[in-house]
């Protein structure tokens, strides 16, 4: 009921509106005057929405990326009438101290549903202070199972309020070995080559090999680097004189193209695999794009896939930034949309309590399907706050990605 | 042949490590500080060869004079603003300085460039390279073997024979004799910033053609690695950063070969460890007994 009448005032308020627009333009400036008073009353009745994620430091490329697309999904949905947001992002640097100073100043503003942080380990600083206050948080990108789970070494615990848009590192390799399974034609024989002292990597790296062992895929070298690495050469030639067909890379971009011209130089042209850290191989500047042809990658997002969300998306996003969106931008995109969606499905009002606010988030996100950019299908929560969504495969075809199938 | 071919790409590791461990050790010998900011202007190095082929589209030789230049500016730039007004300071200040200027940089670098890594453009160097049986070498590791054999051959030469070399090994010696014989301190410490750091520029076209994903980050692990190699070899001592390089990347590549990837960079630290306990001075170094 509370919801039909906001519908009014605000198409009120568009009529007001139009007609001053319409009037001569003496008058406009009184009229205008008065609507504007309107939407800022509308704007007084928005969500408020916080976010906090690395707008400055080394990992800036992510945060921002996540404030563009939600501010470009927030302006959408806004125009829409019906729910309305209002964002405040913070700059928390990936780094978990600032996360937590981040959060305070969220709470001090009166924060009433979060998008959580940027990356895993500010979220996992945070998480408990959401458990803590009863805020309803979805992170876009922090893909760690400590940001939703207390008991992340054996997934126990969950905090309940907190939710995912992005893959847990251990469902991408799953993922990937069951693809590998049953795609024999890239290859039976597998080498492996990750980073052991990152979450991100040696998440998926255990997941991998557990899910391997289950489909008889053959793990034939497993080669390991720590952060700052930069030859390579050693891993490859492992790779290659264990006669691995198939090099499974569960890294980020910039060393993976690293392996790349390692394996250039080593003459070694086995079949490689990766997961959604490899989004954005392409757009490193001058990039070689030969070393990545034919690369395959499980990623929920590829900016050339021809449907029509992710199209709008991207036309949208490159007219207001400039740029072509990743995968990063792509999961805030859905995050912020999947709210509205949950909200619009549900009875609370921003005038709410946050309490009522993340009771019926919580309910709507465990029993709704979403369709959005991160997946070709049906996107799913499970009660612990794990999404469920089919990856897409994607290879690299003259230097663009191609969907595999 | 695979431990050959193990073995040369760890001795083109370890001629990188060389070239770079020349620069932090000659400031060493000479200006007694350690210079932690020689990694990052390596860094900035990259970046200047990188724009200057792949922005403004200049010949690999011109780029790599210009990135030279910018270097040996930068270097001489750095030690009259951050450190020479430290001269008389206790080395622990100037230490502290030189991260400081390291961070500056760095994070001057992320400004300015942001933290997207760049793709080193790969048309500097021959691309391939001969092959030996069943064994390939590549053009990039032999030259980059052989750049490093000319440069150290070049400074030997320059410390040992020439006017101005005799001037830095007195002010390594003793700076206030030094001066007593007439010879101009600051000049001569200012020189030695100019040669480590266009040596870091070299360094870094050859880091950037090796390894061609560069970051404001990129100096970092090297210029550690590059630094343990000069402690390795004897710190302030010219064959002995090129002696300690080319072990460093001989044993890093080895160890992870044969022994552990995981373990590879504690076998190389341990060495280090193990050497210093019975060389104190390192391999090729020099004791020094301090009057007390």
């Amino acid at each position: 009921m509370k919801k039909k009448f906001l519908c009014l005032g605000l198409i009120a308020a568009l009529c007001g509106a139009m007609t001053a627009c319409g009037s001569s333009a003496g008058s406009s400036s009184v009229s205008s005057g008065s609507a504007s008073g309107t939407v800022t009353k509308v704007s007084g009745d928005a969500f408020k929405l916080g976010a906090s994620g690395p707008l400055s430091g080394d990992a800036s490329v992510y945060g921002i990326a996540v404030k563009n697309a939600a501010e470009l999904a927030i302006d959408e949905i806004n125009k829409k009438g019906g729910i309305q947001f209002e964002l405040n992002f913070q700059d928390d640097q990936a780094d978990t101290e600032a996360a937590v100073n981040a959060y305070n100043t969220l709470a001090d503003w009166g924060m009433q549903v979060s998008l959580l942080t940027v990356t895993s380990g500010s979220g996992q600083s945070v998480a408990p202070l959401y458990k803590q206050d009863n805020i309803f948080a979805i992170t876009p990108s922090g893909s760690s199972t400590a940001v939703i789970y207390q008991d992340a070494e054996n997934n126990k615990d969950p905090y309940g309020n907190i939710f995912q848009m992005c893959f847990t590192d251990p469902n991408q390799g799953k993922a990937s070995a069951d693809y590998l399974a049953e795609h024999t034609d890239l290859g039976t024989k597998v080498g492996i080559i990750y980073r052991n002292d990152d979450n991100y990597s040696t998440g998926i790296y255990n997941t991998f090999v557990a899910e391997a062992k289950e489909k008889n895929l053959k793990i034939v070298s497993t080669g390991t680097f720590t952060k700052g690495a930069t030859d390579f050469s050693v891993q490859i030639k492992q790779a290659k004189d264990a006669g691995a067909d198939i090099v499974f890379l569960p890294i980020y971009y910039q060393p993976a193209s690293l392996v790349l011209q390692a394996a250039k130089n080593a003459g070694y042209t086995p079949t490689f695999f990766g997961c959604d850290g490899m989004d954005g191989i392409l757009t490193q500047d001058n990039f070689d794009k030969s070393l990545a042809e034919g690369l395959y990658m499980l990623t929920p997002f590829s900016a050339d896939a021809t449907d029509e969300k992710t199209q709008s998306f991207v036309k949208a996003y490159k007219d207001k930034y400039g740029e072509t969106p990743n995968q990063f931008a792509a999961d805030a995109y859905d995050a912020v949309n999947a709210l509205a969606q949950a909200l619009e499905n549900s009875d609370v009002t921003p005038k709410s309590s946050t309490d009522d606010i993340t009771a019926a988030l919580t309910k709507q996100f465990t029993s709704m399907t979403f369709q959005g950019i991160t997946a070709p299908g049906d996107i799913t929560w499970n009660e612990n706050g794990e999404v469920s969504k089919e990856p897409r495969a994607i290879v690299i075809k003259d230097g663009a990605y191609v969907s595999a199938e | 042949m695979q431990f050959l071919s193990y073995l040369i790409s760890g001795l083109g590791l370890g001629s990188v490590y060389a070239i770079m461990a020349l620069g932090y050790s000659m400031v060493y010998g000479i200006a007694k500080m350690l210079n932690f900011a020689h990694g990052d202007i390596i860094m900035v190095g990259a970046y200047v060869a990188f724009f200057a082929i792949s922005g403004a589209g200049m010949p690999p030789a011109v780029a790599i004079l210009l990135s030279v230049l910018v270097c040996t500016v930068l270097g001489v730039v750095i030690e009259r603003l951050a450190y020479k007004p430290l001269r008389e300071a206790s080395s622990l200040a100037v230490l502290i300085t030189a991260i400081g200027v390291s961070h500056f940089l760095e994070n001057g670098a992320l400004i300015l460039w942001g933290a997207d890594s760049k793709f080193f453009p790969s048309n500097i160097f021959p691309q391939g390279g001969p092959t030996i049986g069943s064994l390939t070498i590549s053009w990039l590791t032999i030259i980059t073997i052989a750049v490093c054999c000319v440069i150290m051959i070049l400074l030997m030469l320059f410390v040992g024979r020439t006017n101005t070399g005799r001037a830095m090994r007195a002010c390594s010696e003793d700076k206030g004799a030094a001066t007593l014989m007439g010879i101009n301190v600051n000049a001569i410490i200012s020189l030695t910033f100019a040669i480590g750091s266009g040596l870091a520029a070299i360094a870094a076209v050859l880091l950037g053609s090796t390894y061609p994903s560069i970051s404001p980050t990129l100096g970092a692990m090297p210029g550690i690695k590059a630094f343990t190699a000069a402690v390795l070899g004897g710190i302030g001592s010219i064959p002995g950063a090129f002696l300690g390089g080319l072990l460093l990347g001989v044993i890093e590549n080895l160890s992870k070969a044969y022994i552990s990837q995981q373990l590879s960079d504690a076998i190389v630290f341990g060495v280090l460890v193990v050497i210093l306990l019975i060389k104190p001075a390192g391999l090729l170094g020099r004791k020094v007994s301090e009057k007390v």
